[in-house]
């Protein structure tokens, strides 16, 4: 062990190279409630070369490899569940391109979510890319590589699907460039008309290799935004209010949530509605649009808008950051949530396990759904928030987490970011030549089984 | 043989998050913590530090030197606690920082840098082991007299009174308060250290028995309004002096300078020039006072006044708080955030940075000597740019 201590900081110099005590201690876990796993090493490159070249060490001596962000997707896929090296990447945090005419940008895989929004705000305040309500610190390329969502996913899709461009090093070692920028200098598409590569490597979280430049669509920033609440106490109406809302075609985010407290949104189900405008005349016609469109349920009485300036800043804050307060409701610094991708007409019935659970397991709830391209789907975010502190309350949160799976699963849904547990579980369920094909593709691409092993294994 | 460990706030420890707000600015455009911004692990970053802290308080990992230098790499400089996103306990992030160093300090495991430091301290008076007549010289020429019953202390502070760059302050300060027949004194060579840095460190105990002192001293002299240069100083004997019995009437001289002002007793002189401000962090994020200075600046005829991209509560750290001006633990470095700073002031396309603190003053000054185009910037403390730039 003692030769790859040497050589790592031979690549990267000492300072960029720890297998301290503390690093070792902090890097082996996460905030969610799963158990920690102590790396050997953690290192933090700067640049595709050095990646490359601890890739090619740890594939030599056959060391698994993790490669981090911020490590907020909560669910275990940053923890070393088999000891070796975690890549930090955010020291690779440059933005290096925005082509302003193409809409995109292209950024180097530690890239924070905040650093993105900061830049395009003073260079390019006309163009906006779609931040998630993670905290800022998480990375565009985590984000993208476990097919996360954010503000703009109700019109355009998963982030995900934003991406027009990667460079990868591969577990072998190469430096692979994928869709346009395998071509040339641009980096336009992720793939048509090429085969579309990007899916060897979105998804598979981080067992493909690591990610060390990213192209991003960006999108038009409106001058103006907005919001309104729609609110009813009939689950069962949401997902008619989803589909008429859809039916516009005019909104920037849809987001469905409901939660015990504060007792004001007790038993109420909250359709946010966000949209955009460059003059007041283009806000106020989409919000009659808007409220048209749901005026029916307003005459029946089942529903209606509420008063929503109080919450305004809050709610138009980006990223929001007061998703992050959920975490001390139970004054305990914890949340975990599981989020699965499912039809919007599922939501009754989503909404209605995740208040069982919660009373099954006596823990303090939040479900939080956002609508995926214009209704084909919807993320079911499962939140229970825990005291840090209280270790048998961390394992309710678990043994809930695990139900709200399998009941996943039942309904014919897919979870999204799925700890190592549930990813067997999900490879169990999966029709055998799909998980074949996972396997054989896994194997084709890291022969020595390096990459983030533990995940995606039967 | 390993100690009990336990801290008073150490309830709030395990609730942070670790989300990485506290290291941002409000805009998120770089880092805005400087330990973190040198270091770059995340046990660096103030989320790191609290989740080592609850590791450290249950045993699981030991006291060593990288814990320690992961401590007291920490500026204090408050902006992890603004831009916290948990409002119930975010008040509390710097106490639960002071109250580790403090069990580092009671058990002997700080860096030498700081041992060092509390030493020249203890057995000086001063950090700088001067003997304490030089304490005076910054004053001499001035027309500044001791104190005996004048309406106001002015207090200079260890580094207005001992270092170079500190003392040209000092000077343009004193200068200024005496041209508009304020009442002032000063202690000179009797001036006593306040402390500011000691409690910062974690030398709880030392700190008392200096406050206690000057609190004494000062009651005895009749001292009831003090203006005081550094902001650290003011911090001290405005927030922690208090508490120890020692309750005074505190102004950070550039309060002073903007009564002044309006009151026609200072007469800025006319200044065609681009000027930006470096808020200090123990004069804003922790004592909000963010107006003053640039109320000052602004009564001046044909200063513009730019600010940069990070200022008031989104304001970088000179990396001088916390006792890093002392004990150098962030080194330096491309990252050094004095250098940062430097860069930030000079893309305003200011020829003055202005700074009103002599530990800014400072690092600021040593920064600025390792960059190539810093004599395009001049840096001077807000009574001198009022005195007009040299």
């Amino acid at each position: 062990m003692g030769d790859i201590l040497d050589s790592l900081k031979e690549i990267l110099g000492e300072r960029w190279v720890s297998n301290r005590p503390e690093e070792l201690w902090y890097y082996s876990r996460d905030p969610g409630v799963l158990e920690p796993h102590r790396p050997d090493y953690v290192v933090a490159p700067q640049t595709p070369e050095q990646v490359q070249r601890i890739v090619q060490l740890a594939a030599r001596e056959r060391v698994p490899l993790v490669p981090m962000g911020n490590a907020m997707a909560l669910t275990g896929l940053v923890i070393p569940l088999r000891g070796g090296i975690v890549v930090d990447m955010k020291r690779m945090n440059r933005i290096l391109e925005v082509n302003e005419m193409a809409r995109y940008a292209v950024v180097e895989g530690g890239t924070s979510q905040g650093a993105l929004k900061a830049y395009l705000q003073e260079q390019y305040p006309h163009l906006r890319h779609s931040l998630p309500d993670a905290p800022a610190g998480t990375t565009i390329a985590a984000n993208v590589a476990l097919h996360g969502q954010g503000r703009l996913t109700q019109q355009y899709g998963f982030n995900s699907e934003m991406v027009c461009g990667l460079e990868i090093v591969l577990p072998t070692g190469e430096i692979c460039r994928v869709g346009s920028p395998s071509l040339g200098p641009h980096w336009f598409s992720r793939g048509p008309a090429l085969p579309d590569l990007s899916g060897l490597f979105l998804g598979w979280l981080g067992t493909t290799g690591i990610i060390t430049k990213v192209g991003l669509r960006l999108y038009p920033n409106k001058r103006f935004r907005e919001v309104e609440i729609f609110v009813t106490d009939m689950p069962e109406l949401v997902p008619e209010v989803i589909y008429r809302l859809t039916h516009l075609e005019l909104l920037e985010d849809m987001t469905v949530w409901f939660q015990p407290k504060p007792l004001m949104f007790k038993d109420n189900y909250h359709v946010t509605i966000y949209f955009t405008g460059d003059s007041q005349e283009e806000i106020e016609f989409k919000r009659k649009m808007v409220w048209d469109a749901l005026q029916e349920f307003m005459d029946s009485k089942d529903g209606g808008f509420m008063v929503v300036d109080p919450l305004k800043p809050r709610l138009l804050e980006m990223p929001q950051r007061s998703v992050a307060e959920f975490a001390d409701v139970p004054r305990g610094g914890g949340f975990e949530y599981s989020g699965p991708i499912t039809l919007v007409e599922h939501f009754p019935r989503y909404a209605q396990k995740l208040v069982e659970l919660a009373g099954k397991y006596d823990l303090l709830y939040a479900g939080t759904a956002r609508v995926i391209s214009g209704g084909h789907a919807m993320m079911f975010a499962i939140s229970f928030a825990f005291n840090r502190a209280d270790r048998a309350m961390m394992e309710r949160v678990k043994a809930a987490m695990d139900e709200a799976t399998e009941f996943a699963l039942q309904m014919g849904s897919i979870p999204w970011k799925p700890n190592f547990m549930e990813q067997k579980m999900i490879l169990q369920k999966m029709d055998p030549v799909t998980r074949g094909l996972i396997q054989s593709v896994r194997r084709l691409l890291d022969p020595n089984n390096i990459m983030n092993p533990g995940n995606w294994e039967v | 043989m390993e100690y009990v460990r336990s801290i008073e706030h150490k309830d709030v420890v395990h609730r942070c998050f670790r989300c990485g707000y506290c290291k941002f600015p409000g805009d998120y455009q770089d880092f805005n913590c400087p330990s973190y911004k040198v270091f770059g692990w995340d046990t660096y970053s103030p989320g790191g530090r609290m989740w080592l802290i609850r590791a450290w308080l249950s045993g699981e990992i030991e006291t060593s030197e990288r814990f320690a230098e992961i401590l007291y790499s920490c500026t204090a400089c408050g902006s992890c606690q603004q831009h916290c996103p948990f409002p119930r306990f975010s008040d509390s992030l710097l106490k639960v920082f002071e109250e580790v160093k403090a069990e580092l300090v009671n058990h002997g495991r700080i860096p030498p840098t700081v041992r060092d430091y509390f030493k020249a301290v203890s057995v000086s008076g001063n950090p700088y082991k001067m003997p304490r007549e030089d304490r005076a010289k910054w004053a001499e020429g001035t027309g500044l007299e001791g104190y005996s019953g004048q309406e106001f202390l002015l207090y200079a502070g260890c580094v207005a009174s001992l270092d170079e760059v500190g003392q040209r302050m000092a000077r343009s300060v004193g200068k200024t308060l005496l041209e508009a027949g304020v009442s002032v004194g000063i202690l000179a060579e009797e001036e006593p250290c306040d402390g500011s840095e000691v409690r910062a460190l974690g030398e709880v105990e030392l700190f008392r028995q200096l406050a206690k002192e000057n609190i004494e001293d000062f009651k005895r002299r009749g001292i009831k309004r003090i203006i005081a240069m550094d902001p650290h100083a003011y911090d001290a004997f405005k927030n922690h002096y208090p508490e120890l019995g020692g309750t005074f009437q505190v102004f950070h001289y550039t309060e002073t300078l903007v009564r002044l002002i309006k009151e026609g007793r200072v007469r800025p002189r006319k200044l065609d020039a681009r000027v930006t401000y470096h808020d200090p962090c123990y004069l804003g994020r922790r004592n909000k006072i963010y107006e003053a200075p640039r109320r000052t600046l602004k009564a001046v005829e044909g200063l513009e006044l730019v600010e940069m991209r990070r200022h008031r509560e989104n304001s970088f750290c000179c990396g001088g708080g916390g006792g890093n001006f002392f004990t150098d633990i962030l080194g330096r470095g491309e990252q050094r955030p004095g250098s940062i700073r430097i860069k930030e002031a000079l893309a305003t396309g200011a020829s003055i940075l202005a700074v009103a603190c002599p530990i800014c003053a400072k690092m600021l000054s040593d920064a600025s000597k390792e960059q190539e185009e810093s004599g395009k910037l001049q840096i001077l403390d807000v009574a001198g740019v009022l005195a007009g730039a040299s």
